[in-house]
């Protein structure tokens, strides 16, 4: 029977308070924070960290299919799914597909990924969102930006899918037109009675029917609204004991749009034990839904960072000011200095495994590492004599660094270090999600997937070192 | 493979200079007719004695940057380029076409206009790529210097910053007795060490300027030098390498040195029979472009021993007056470097004070002189090192 192989999740290093906000547009109160991708994040790099911790140490050769859902698409016209494609390095016969336009597309994918399961082989759901409203506006503070990622298949399977249930529904609840930065939203008792109240009860009716099982077989319920009130009546409604309700953690990350569903269905499985069934329910422009069933192999899926580690892995102060400026709502003074280059499409081709998926190059004739690959070896001069190496997992210490003032980053300074890799190889990279001040020669890091920056509306997809998280 | 060297076999029998710094109101063409005229002038020479041109810009194409401006009548102009070695590599091409006997008299000239682009320091298009090379700017290339040789010579950061400022003052210091120089004041301890941070623990006072200037000399034949000039200096060594670029790549390099210098500084003492160069070198110009660079090069061209030039720093063995003066014209950091001009702004130091004509900075008694360019990043880089002499 198809169900979840491996999960993982990922909630970027920034926070900002939502008193932080209220106090910079003097509106007052706020509770909590808010999770905030940083300048050189987008939903792709945010996907590929999740997936990255989803098919570590796994054998990714039977992967068919690879879907990426998001409601901020860094392209609009180009598969957005082929860059996560690239980064884990998979093999080339995946089919890809970016599912968007709703943040339903988080629970669509997760389906659409069963299903191509159930057809043979296995597929990766990934989500991630960034989630922007206008300044004063509830949803930039309600807002927060995530992603978690999914592989489905037939065998060693950690949570069987029993059942899913899915309907659709054409009301206007909450939308957003091509180009346009914000989304609207009508009138909440409109939505919440005539449309997610009644999908709700409709999907958990169906689902728990189609399953023969009633709620109390249910050990864990994800339940995933658009808005707080929404998931809250049903879960209220339903008489759903609140030790069996998943939190969708709105004061530590805020809703993650298309991320959602999978941050809260990742917390469920990391609480879930063997035989535990697990209710997933979301709803926006209809509803998704999927029940599943723990197995015995439940502990050996989980991820080493869950979300709790995320959540608590931060750094909280970020101030309004930047966060409007790194979601580009703030137009700042560009650098006295020329704009990056476009990356060129011919040597990013040539170079993709490398610049994608950080993979170099190891001598045959004498062991020695190179990033990027090299064909002559930097210590015995052998010549062709190289095989492909991932570095993407290794683990490395700073060398030295450099605290760049005058560099071109949204983030000033950028920290760059020389790391070096154990087992051999060495790469300069820029430091991100990092504090300069506690930049120190030997300090651990990890690498991490980043957009350097974006030039003539290319996005410059690469590699960074980040203090280990 | 060897490198024989040219000792003794080519002479600079003339030398011009023009002041470095922001010349608003003068172009590229400006900067090489002086130098050029100014060099022709001090060799006792017309345009037509001269065989060949060696032209040392960054970006320029051509030479036609040099012949169209000089109106030089179909002579061979050659257009040289290697990053902040390029006016040094513009004199060793000359000196060695000299030595082969393929001509007489040629000119080396260099010029950079960096203060045109509206942006600091050099601009240049880099070729198409894939975008992962990092972004770092060339003050925080330089600067992982200073981290990596604190820790492993234990220095703290407070007598690391005075060591950096130590470099940064004595070279304005010399700077502020040369009317050439962009930089004519001295410049108070204090102030050095506390200029705003570019690239930690670097100010912007321990980086070398941006201006714009060049440099020429005119090379002959050694047994032709006194028919141009009673006070000639001849060329002991030149020595320029290209590194295979392994410190990026490599664990094995540390971040303490310039492989590339010391390969190249071997070179150049062997050609010129320099023994022993912290007694043999007179004075040397080396290629303060930022101030960790210069204490690495005292230890990479053998003037102090390994992790012990800030010690000699505080010592005073480089100043004016000390044992080894470095960067008696005030260096980079008092003149900026417009790239293609930089090296040879440094033999024209050599020129002057192995002829005596150094004014207030003058050396007492110089036999041998050093001059020595790096281009690229600690690690990555080029080298050039020369030896000239009486």
């Amino acid at each position: 029977m198809a169900g979840i192989v491996s999960f993982a999740s990922y909630v970027p290093f920034h926070r900002i308070a939502r008193k932080t906000i209220a106090q910079a547009l003097g509106t007052g109160g706020g509770k909590g924070e808010r999770s905030v991708a940083s300048y050189d994040e987008d939903t792709v790099t945010m996907a590929v960290e999740a997936a990255r911790d989803c098919v570590r140490r796994r054998d990714t050769a039977g992967v068919k299919a690879l879907y990426f859902a998001t409601t901020e698409p860094p392209y609009v016209e180009k598969l957005n799914s082929a860059t996560i494609h690239a980064a884990l390095d998979l093999p080339a016969a995946v089919r890809c597909l970016d599912i968007s336009c709703s943040i339903r597309a988080g629970a669509g994918s997760l389906l659409a990924a069963h299903d191509a399961a159930v057809a043979g082989g296995q597929a990766l759901a990934t989500m991630a969102d960034i989630r922007i409203g206008a300044p004063e506006g509830s949803a930039e503070s309600s807002g927060g930006d995530g992603a978690a990622a999914f592989l489905f298949g037939t065998s060693d399977v950690i949570a069987q899918v029993e059942a899913t249930w899915s309907g659709t529904l054409e009301f206007l609840s909450s939308w957003r037109v091509a180009g346009q930065r914000y989304s609207k939203t009508w009138e909440e008792r409109f939505s919440l009675t005539q449309g997610w109240g009644p999908l709700l009860a409709d999907a958990a009716k169906n689902l728990l029917a189609s399953a023969k099982v009633s709620p109390a077989d249910i050990a864990w319920f994800v339940v995933d609204a658009p808005n707080a009130r929404a998931s809250a009546g049903f879960l209220a409604q339903a008489g759903i004991p609140a030790e069996k309700i998943i939190d969708a953690r709105l004061d530590t990350i805020g809703h993650a749009g298309a991320a959602q569903v999978g941050l809260m269905l990742a917390t469920a499985l990391e609480k879930a034990r063997p035989g535990d069934r697990i209710a997933v329910i979301a709803a926006s422009d209809g509803v998704d839904a999927m029940l599943l069933r723990a197995t015995g192999l439940i502990a050996d899926g989980r991820p080493e960072r869950t979300v709790d580690r995320w959540v608590d892995s931060k750094r909280a102060d970020l101030p309004y000011t930047r966060f409007l400026k790194w979601r580009g709502i703030l137009e700042t003074e560009p650098p006295r200095r020329p704009d990056p280059q476009r990356p060129a499409g011919p040597p990013s081709l040539r170079s993709h495994r490398w610049k994608f998926a950080l993979v170099g190059s190891e001598c045959t004739a004498c062991g020695a590492r190179h990033l990027p690959p090299q064909e002559v070896c930097v210590a015995c001069r052998a010549s062709h004599k190289m095989r492909d190496v991932s570095f993407a997992d290794g683990k490395a210490t700073i060398k030295t660094f450099a605290v760049d003032r005058l560099a071109f980053t949204p983030q000033p300074p950028m920290v760059v270090a020389v790391i070096d890799f154990e087992g051999g190889g060495r790469v300069q990279s820029e430091l991100t999600d990092v504090e300069p001040a506690k930049v120190a020669i030997g300090d651990p890091v990890e690498m991490t997937f980043r957009r350097l920056f974006t030039a003539d509306a290319v996005h410059n997809y690469f590699w960074k070192g980040r203090p280990a998280r | 493979m060897a490198s024989n060297g040219i000792r003794d076999r080519v002479a600079i029998v003339g030398m011009g200079c023009t002041s470095f710094g922001e010349h608003w109101n003068r172009g590229l063409d400006d900067l090489l007719i002086e130098a050029a005229e100014s060099a022709q002038a001090s060799a006792g020479i017309d345009a037509d004695k001269i065989d060949a041109y060696w032209l040392g810009t960054m970006g320029n194409l051509s030479g036609l940057t040099l012949s169209e401006p000089l109106k030089i009548n179909y002579k061979p102009v050659t257009h040289v380029e290697n990053y902040c070695a390029t006016g040094s590599e513009a004199l060793r091409n000359a000196a060695y076409a000299v030595a082969s006997g393929a001509y007489d008299c040629v000119m080396a000239i260099g010029v950079e206009k960096l203060k045109d682009s509206g942006f600091s320091g050099l601009v240049v298009t880099p070729p198409p790529s894939d975008g992962t090379h990092p972004a770092m700017t060339a003050p925080a290339q330089f600067s992982l210097l200073a981290p990596a040789y604190f820790k492993k010579y234990g220095l703290d950061d407070e007598t690391g910053k005075e060591v950096l400022s130590r470099i940064a003052f004595k070279n304005h210091s010399n700077g502020a007795k040369n009317p050439k120089a962009q930089f004519r004041k001295e410049v108070p301890m204090e102030q050095i060490r506390n200029s705003p941070r570019v690239a930690d623990p670097l100010g912007i006072m321990d980086c070398s300027g941006v201006s714009d200037g060049s440099a020429a000399a005119i090379v002959v034949r050694a047994e032709d030098a006194h028919k141009y000039t009673d006070k000639p200096i001849f060329i002991k060594a030149l020595s320029f390498i290209a590194g295979p670029a392994a410190g990026p790549l490599s664990q094995d390099y540390d971040f303490t040195t310039f492989p590339e210098v010391v390969a190249s500084a071997r070179d150049a003492y062997s050609q010129a029979g320099v023994k022993n160069p912290a007694e043999e070198i007179s004075m040397a110009e080396v290629h303060d472009c930022f101030t960790p660079t210069e204490l690495v090069l005292y230890e990479d061209l053998g003037f102090a021993e390994r992790g012990g030039a800030w010690r000699d720093v505080l010592a005073g063995a480089f100043d004016l007056g000390g044992r080894l003066p470095v960067n008696p014209d005030g260096g980079l950091k008092s003149f900026g470097h417009p790239i293609g001009a930089s090296g040879l702004r440094m033999m024209y130091e050599m020129w002057l004070q192995l002829r005596g004509e150094a004014g207030p900075r003058q050396i007492s008694n110089p036999k041998l002189g050093l001059t020595h360019n790096l281009g690229g990043a600690p690690g990555r880089c080029v080298s050039f090192v020369s030896v000239v002499g009486l």
